[in-house]
């Protein structure tokens, strides 16, 4: 039998469609594929029911005949911080465990709507905070990928969306959801090897998305290739009235208007991205997407945001300033964990239900956050960093003067192992420096694999766009997959 | 502006109290400020709740427009500036009433700006001092959810129904320096938000409650340290506040002591305030723009409406009254003192106009007496408020008619309505049934008078002895005779004739 699993999403779609194959036989395969790969802990849940039940209703559409939703049988993993109706979402958190909502986000109400299954709820860095999957409460991700010449060393997938492309790219399901407050689907992506987008701020609606910071927190697709992160996207995106922030726009064609021609375009090369110490290998690859794009017809440019220093540090306060307000809601009184000692008092029950609750980098965060809010800092920390963001979407605009695009690299080097920057928090918020700055900007940005390091593993190119450009953005990650032909792929030894 | 001369008198000298007050008003709408859960006073505990205001995972806030329309008529009513760009902050604390450990107010760019009221010692005379109060700011935000602690031995009862319901909060300038101030400075806001009907001004119920910033300074000089008293929930307390709380400053001063900013509570009981906690351990409230909202934009034809909306207010309705309507500035001010007072009086003199035939400005005075003294006098009587009246507009307006028109007179009105009272039967019925109408026939006027002097033959000698205070006496006896219902003024002319 054809392994299905090796197929991508529109190749999935298109094949149930045509009824080459049966949503009950992808489905099958996929939920198999799930349940042999513990050794990843890419899942905090399984929800073979909900994958199968979307698969019986899109075989008996193509039965009768009728029309097929866009992703009908396609079944996807859903990362835990998007609350699914009736099945455990935590955040990969303690203070949420056993938690079931009695209400579906948005974006997964969308991606159902569309006629996608769920595999299961994948695992991430707690509450997103965290750039390799090590502070989720139910374990550490582990990469598919491992270096080469036998070595073992368990690696990082990225973070925050760990769980997503550890499981895409060990093919437990062919497209995920992440979600990207300062390169969460970014840099995962890049890390495994995967494509993966994050739109423009409001594109997706943050309603029933666990909040992290959410002046950032913006939902994406995570899949193998540009087209399929297109088409996922087209099911998530769309206008929320619940949600203040969300762009009242229509959701464009992006799987149809998928074009790699770059004739006419500019793509501008931002010089504070080199930067001392990258490895050479990652120099190296963004020179060859500076290639490729050039053979796809595009100019190069040079260009300058002489703001982009500062945007991991002003990244750093207004991320945990945010998610320390945030995250005040999870107090032991309504659902979740509660702490309460004998004769406790209130306050006590608060501070013993988040001490226990919540993992050590949430809590640094968190105290980080409260720190920088407080009434003697604020001004000095928050107001600070809220000027610095100006200052950065204002670089943004101004090489939207000479370019349509960027072209960087997506992070500043290939998966390292667990345990190796854990220890570090300030190494660890380095992953983000090359995706912060459009996370800032609330631009549309996507990470593509652009080829191997010295240990074969995946390197990723980002493409960052104007507001709303996530089609041309789209078509920029094409031209570059065409060209990369990034086809490796890790061995399955789990 | 007259300077008030309220003064504490203390063992070392006077002291001027200056007070401010913060009025939290819970805006009139059917949902909360940020969902679109119901807002009903005195439902069953934690039946008006939603997901966004239990602060469940990924629930965000959206803004009801019907709340901001309020708190912007409200700001127009108070001759405030609009501010047509304004923003929500998050207010972090933990407490448990508040489930998203943040209240979404508005710190940084409140939704309303400056504006004043004038304010009257005495709004019925109209040599009374007034004096401009001025307003600092409106912002609304979210009201916390209630805790109870008496429900069980060892826990705490939490009831989220108020959890988000929306507030206007409106500061004042420390513009006031008496109890007196104090007191006609928030009855007069409760009139206005009732008129705009942004809120329903219902202190009792919780719907509007002041928090009371005292300070005492000597006159003239630096305003001293201030307390805040919290929930201060009637006119009344308030004043009591302003008095206990000053006097309290002063002999903490005198007495050589320091006066604390911190925040009080009033114990009417005991008649004494208490603090709460002082500036040093209170919260420190994180404020941050909210993230989840973006900023409030209003466009001129938001505004436009909103403006439109807006009713006639206290202050022009009483001088209308006095100048078109011609009626007493006493009897202006009780009837304009509160929008259901006016809306009963308009809709009284409204009826009373067509069914009479005439026009308002001639009606205007009857009808002014008559609720002010009668049906109020009657509604005290029977402990009932004006929306309880047993006698409707219509029916008044029937009343006034039949003495209008000369069917009743004064005394027989009296007795027509105290029927009405008890029976609730319209006049005309009254009138028509008991046959109390009123007689202008001087064939029997002439014989009843007749009657009368023949029966007080003492009297009669005394009057044309020149006793002319005998008159009246005739009067009533011959009004009497009647059972009150001959037209007085004919029985005058003819008594006077009779009498010679």
């Amino acid at each position: 039998m054809t392994d299905l699993t090796e197929l991508g999403v529109a190749a999935l779609r298109d094949g149930i469609r045509t009824s080459k194959f049966s949503a009950r036989e992808v489905a099958d395969q996929f939920i198999v594929k799930v349940s042999k790969a513990k050794a990843l802990n890419a899942f905090i849940v399984e929800t073979p029911d909900h994958a199968m039940a979307a698969a019986r209703a899109a075989d008996e559409a193509v039965a009768k005949g009728e029309a097929l939703k866009p992703l009908a049988g396609v079944p996807i993993g859903m990362k835990d911080l998007f609350c699914t109706k009736g099945v455990q979402t935590t955040a990969a958190s303690h203070i949420l465990e056993g938690f079931k909502p009695v209400y579906e986000s948005t974006v997964s109400q969308n991606l159902w709507d569309a006629g996608a299954g769920m595999l299961g709820k994948l695992n991430m860095d707690q509450f997103a905070m965290g750039s390799s999957n090590e502070t989720s409460y139910f374990g550490n991700v582990i990469s598919p990928w491992r270096r080469g010449g036998g070595d073992k060393a368990p690696l990082a997938p990225g973070g925050s969306s760990g769980g997503s492309s550890a499981a895409v790219a060990a093919r437990l399901c062919p497209g995920a959801t992440g979600t990207d407050t300062g390169g969460s689907i970014r840099q995962p992506a890049a890390f495994v090897g995967i494509s993966g987008i994050k739109p423009t701020y409001g594109r997706c609606s943050r309603w029933g998305t666990i909040a992290f910071a959410s002046s950032l927190d913006q939902a994406g697709p995570m899949a193998r290739d540009v087209k399929d992160c297109a088409i996922l996207l087209e099911a998530m995106s769309g206008f929320d009235a619940k949600d203040s922030t969300s762009l009242n726009l229509p959701v464009p064609k992006w799987e149809e208007g998928l074009n790699s021609d770059l004739r006419g375009k500019k793509i501008g090369i931002p010089a504070e991205y080199l930067i001392d110490g990258s490895p050479p290998e990652i120099v190296q690859l963004w020179e060859t997407g500076i290639e490729w794009l050039k053979d796809a017809g595009a100019e190069i440019v040079e260009v300058s945001l002489p703001h982009t220093k500062y945007a991991l540090p002003a990244y750093y306060i207004i991320a945990p300033a945010e998610a320390s307000s945030n995250l005040a809601r999870y107090d032991g009184v309504r659902y979740g964990l509660r702490e309460l000692a004998e004769g406790a008092n209130l306050q006590e029950m608060y501070a013993a239900t988040r001490a226990a609750g919540f993992g050590e980098e949430v809590k640094r965060r968190i105290l980080i956050g409260t720190y920088v809010l407080s009434a003697g800092f604020y001004d000095a920390y928050f107001t600070q960093a809220s000027k610095v963001r100006t200052l950065i979407a204002r670089d943004f605009e101004n090489a939207w003067a000479v370019c349509d695009y960027l072209l960087t690299p997506t992070a500043p080097s290939a998966a390292f192992a667990l345990g190796d920057k854990s220890a570090d928090p300030l190494a660890m918020y380095l992953n983000d420096v090359f995706t912060v700055p459009s996370s800032l900007a609330g631009l549309p940005a996507m990470s593509v694999p652009g080829g191997l390091d010295k240990d074969g593993l995946p390197l990723g190119l980002q493409i960052i766009g104007k507001p709303l450009d996530e089609q041309g953005v789209l078509n920029a990650g094409l031209a570059i997959e065409q060209r990369a032909g990034f086809v490796a792929r890790p061995d399955a030894w789990w | 502006m007259t300077e008030s001369s309220y003064r504490i008198h203390g063992e070392t000298g006077e002291w001027e109290v200056v007070i401010g007050l913060e009025v939290h008003a819970q805006v009139t709408s059917n949902a909360k400020l940020m969902s679109g859960a119901a807002t009903a006073f005195g439902a069953e505990p934690n039946s008006q709740v939603s997901l966004i205001d239990a602060a469940m995972p990924g629930m965000l806030p959206t803004v009801n427009g019907e709340c901001i329309r309020q708190a912007v008529r409200t700001g127009m009513a108070l001759g405030a500036v609009i501010n047509k760009w304004s923003r929500f902050d998050r207010k972090n604390y933990f407490y448990a009433d508040l489930p998203q450990g943040y209240q979404i107010s508005q710190l940084y760019h409140p939704l309303v700006g400056e504006g004043a009221i004038e304010v009257s010692l005495d709004e019925k005379d109209p040599n009374a001092v007034t004096k401009t109060i001025g307003i600092e700011r409106i912002h609304v935000e979210q009201d916390a959810g209630k805790l109870m602690h008496d429900q069980h031995p060892t826990r705490s009862y939490v009831d989220l129904n108020r959890a988000g319901v929306a507030l206007m909060e409106i500061v004042s300038r420390p513009d006031m320096r008496s109890p007196q101030e104090a007191g006609a400075y928030l009855a007069k806001l409760r009139s206005i938000v009732r008129y705009v009907g942004s809120c329903d001004g219902n202190m009792d119920q919780g719907s509007m409650r002041a928090d009371v910033n005292v300070s005492v300074r000597r006159p003239g000089e630096e305003f001293g340290t201030r307390t805040e008293t919290k929930n201060v929930n009637s006119v009344r307390f308030v004043m009591q506040v302003v008095e206990i709380e000053a006097k309290r400053q002063v002999e903490v001063i005198e007495a050589g002591g320091r006066i604390v900013q911190e925040t009080r509570l009033f114990d009417p009981d005991r008649g004494e305030t208490r603090s709460m906690r002082s500036k040093e351990d209170a919260h420190d409230y994180r404020y941050f723009p909210d993230p989840d909202l973006l900023p409030l934009e209003l466009d001129d034809a938001f505004l436009d409406e909103c403006k439109a909306s807006l009713p006639e207010l206290p202050d022009a309705k009483r001088g209308r009254y006095e100048s078109e309507l011609g009626l007493s500035a006493y009897n202006a001010a009780v009837l304009t003192a509160d929008a259901d007072t006016a809306r009963w009086f308009e809709a009284l003199l409204a009826e009373s106009a067509r069914v009479a035939g005439k026009s308002e400005t001639e009606l205007a005075r009857p009808a002014a007496n008559w609720l002010i003294s009668d049906l109020f006098g009657a509604l005290n009587k029977l402990g009932k408020d004006l929306d309880e009246s047993p006698v409707s507009p219509v029916q008044g307006a029937e009343l006034l008619a039949l003495a209008a028109d000369g069917t009743l007179s004064g005394p027989l009105a009296k007795q027509v309505f105290e029927i009405m009272l008890e029976t609730g039967d319209s006049a005309p019925k009254i009138v028509e049934e008991r046959g109390l109408k009123q007689t202008s026939d001087t064939g029997a006027i002439e014989a009843v008078i007749a009657g009368v002097l023949a029966a007080n033959p003492n009297q009669l000698e005394q009057y044309r002895g020149g006793k002319e205070a005998l008159f009246g006496f005739f009067v009533g006896q011959t009004m009497k005779a009647m059972q009150g219902k001959a037209n007085p003024a004919v029985v005058n002319e003819l008594l006077k004739k009779a009498l010679g």
